[in-house]
């Protein structure tokens, strides 16, 4: 039985106790992206550092994937494929981050609407270790 | 208006869609054929070319079917953007004096489907084509979904943009898709990504377009009809745009280099948005024409849904949008698409563009690309 690893070392520190995505900030103007880059697109300056991001936000915008991706790149189940849900999460004061969303079921979804950060497996890989990524699901109190 | 340094002599176009039986590079070696056929002159007149595609070779080895006559020729890869990099590069080098005549050169072969993203060559990281990410379509469904809901677009006016398309390509025998499709099945076909169905969506093609450029106080030697090159404006991304392929967007919300690039073509030209008679804006899907008439400023935020539904951007409407079917009925060859669009226009501006034609003698003409990290292009055509 393989153990659960993270889809990218150093994109967010699941395992952890309160797991969170990893961006940086800009020690400049403040910028926050995601994933953490050094280089700072906002004013050009090579100062940025690590930081952990919100784990609540809201529904910025979002689609639904409704046909299997070409694989390679995609790594996820394509016999069994279901459509998931797409979207950009808008942490409030640091950075919009793109991630699939725990539903796929357009009415319900709404822009504006509560999301939480989740970790989930998304597919075994070739070692049989389960490949944990992370997604937003709606809120449970909106 | 400023008075335009270059002009387009000659235009050639390999017919988009597939053909197995010609490579890419034989579509566009086909294509310069068809361009100097166009203007009356040879191969070793041309004294300069810029060239590319994206998936179908380096263009400058169509030298070796089109003759070494030593010519500068340099290759451009710009993503969406290839074709209208090709053409801004050989306007440059024509109006700095360097040269009076060369060629831009499009064209391009894909496999069937949806783009494969190569996430390395754009810069993401791995996961993010594993987690399903890296799709383009994603982005397009995406952008417009938020659109409808800020602006009031309805579905229709989505379909109405593909059934236009169609319709139009009906009358060009150079495009892919020439079977007029009613709105109803467009609005059924499957649901790619929400809220755009199949048949919103163009799809990766073949073809490819050249065209002679030179300096305009000399176009007269190759053509009757020279039509202008007022502008060619390329722009890239800043902080607070939505583009394509990003795990994040800036907090900031911000304009897209659309914006920025159809602002500086028209200061360049001296011209604003209502001295443009037609346009062929980039519709990689239904919802980027609607938005994309705004960005370039034909039209403010949301008043597209009267637009569409009145029918002003049909071939007889008020303001006629991609009158030869646009990348919806084309395909999109990604190093030839930008060319397509200028190809039309220089059509429409010679009053050769037959059934298709724009009625009352349009003079000017706008052509805009967009494509992957965030470029656009713009052309400002006259005659
Ligand atoms: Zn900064």
């Amino acid at each position: 039985m393989g153990t659960q690893v993270p889809i990218q070392e150093g994109l967010f520190t699941w395992p952890s106790e309160d797991p969170r995505l990893i961006g940086s900030e800009c020690n400049q103007c403040g910028a926050v992206l995601f994933p953490a880059q050094s280089g700072c697109p906002k004013c050009a300056s090579d100062d940025t550092k690590h930081r952990e991001l919100g784990k609540r936000g809201s529904l910025w915008t979002w689609t639904i994937q409704g046909f299997p991706p070409k694989a390679p790149p995609y790594a996820g189940d394509l016999e069994n494929f279901e459509p998931f849900g797409v979207g950009y999460i808008e942490l409030p004061g640091e950075v919009k981050v793109e991630a699939r969303l725990t539903t796929a079921d357009k009415d319900a979804l709404k822009i504006g609407m509560e999301m939480d950060l989740q970790f989930l497996p998304l597919y075994v890989d070739d070692d049989g270790n389960e490949v944990i990524t992370f997604a937003f699901s709606p809120a449970q109190e909106q | 208006m400023s008075t335009p340094e270059v002009a387009i002599v000659g235009i050639g176009m390999h017919p988009f869609g597939r053909t197995p039986e010609r490579s890419g590079q034989e579509q566009g070696v086909y294509a310069v054929r068809k361009a100097l056929a166009d203007a009356g002159i040879e191969w070793k007149d041309v004294q300069f070319a810029f060239g590319g595609s994206a998936a179908a070779g380096a263009a400058d080895t169509m030298v070796s079917k089109l003759g070494l006559t030593g010519l500068q020729f340099i290759n451009v890869a710009n993503g969406c953007a290839t074709g209208g990099s090709a053409l801004f590069s050989a306007y440059n080098t024509i109006a700095s004096g360097a040269y009076d005549l060369g060629i831009a050169i499009g064209y391009d072969k894909h496999e069937r489907g949806a783009f494969r993203v190569n996430t390395k060559a754009g810069g993401l990281g791995d996961w993010y084509g594993k987690n399903g990410l890296a799709l383009t379509t994603q982005f397009f469904g995406m952008k417009i979904n938020r659109y409808m809901q800020q602006h009031d677009i309805s579905h229709s006016s989505l379909a109405k943009v593909s059934a236009k398309a169609f319709r139009n390509a009906e009358h060009n025998e150079n495009a892919w898709r020439r079977q007029p499709i009613p709105e109803e099945q467009i609005l059924e076909s499957d649901m790619l990504s929400y809220p755009l169905t199949k048949f919103m969506f163009c799809s990766p093609a073949e073809g490819g377009v050249a065209l002679l450029l030179a300096r305009a106080d000399k176009a007269h030697k190759y053509t009757d009809t020279p039509i202008y090159l007022n502008a060619a404006a390329v722009r890239s991304r800043r902080w607070g745009s939505f583009e394509v392929m990003s795990p994040w967007i800036a907090i900031d919300d911000g304009v897209g280099p659309t914006v920025d690039a159809s602002k500086a073509a028209f200061e360049i030209a001296g011209m604003g948005p209502e001295d443009i008679d037609l346009a062929q804006l980039q519709d990689t899907e239904a919802g980027a024409e609607i938005m994309h008439l705004a960005e370039n400023g034909f039209c403010e935020h949301g008043e597209q849904e009267r637009m569409m539904q009145q029918g002003e951007t049909e071939i007889g409407g008020r303001f006629p949008v991609n009158t030869d079917g646009g990348c919806l009925a084309n395909g999109e060859p990604v190093g030839a698409s930008g060319l397509r669009q200028v190809y039309e226009n220089v059509l429409q501006l010679r009053g050769q563009a037959g059934k298709r034609q724009v009625p009352n003698d349009p003079k000017v003409a706008y052509t805009h690309v967009y494509g992957a990290p965030g470029i656009s292009g713009v052309t400002i055509l006259s005659r």
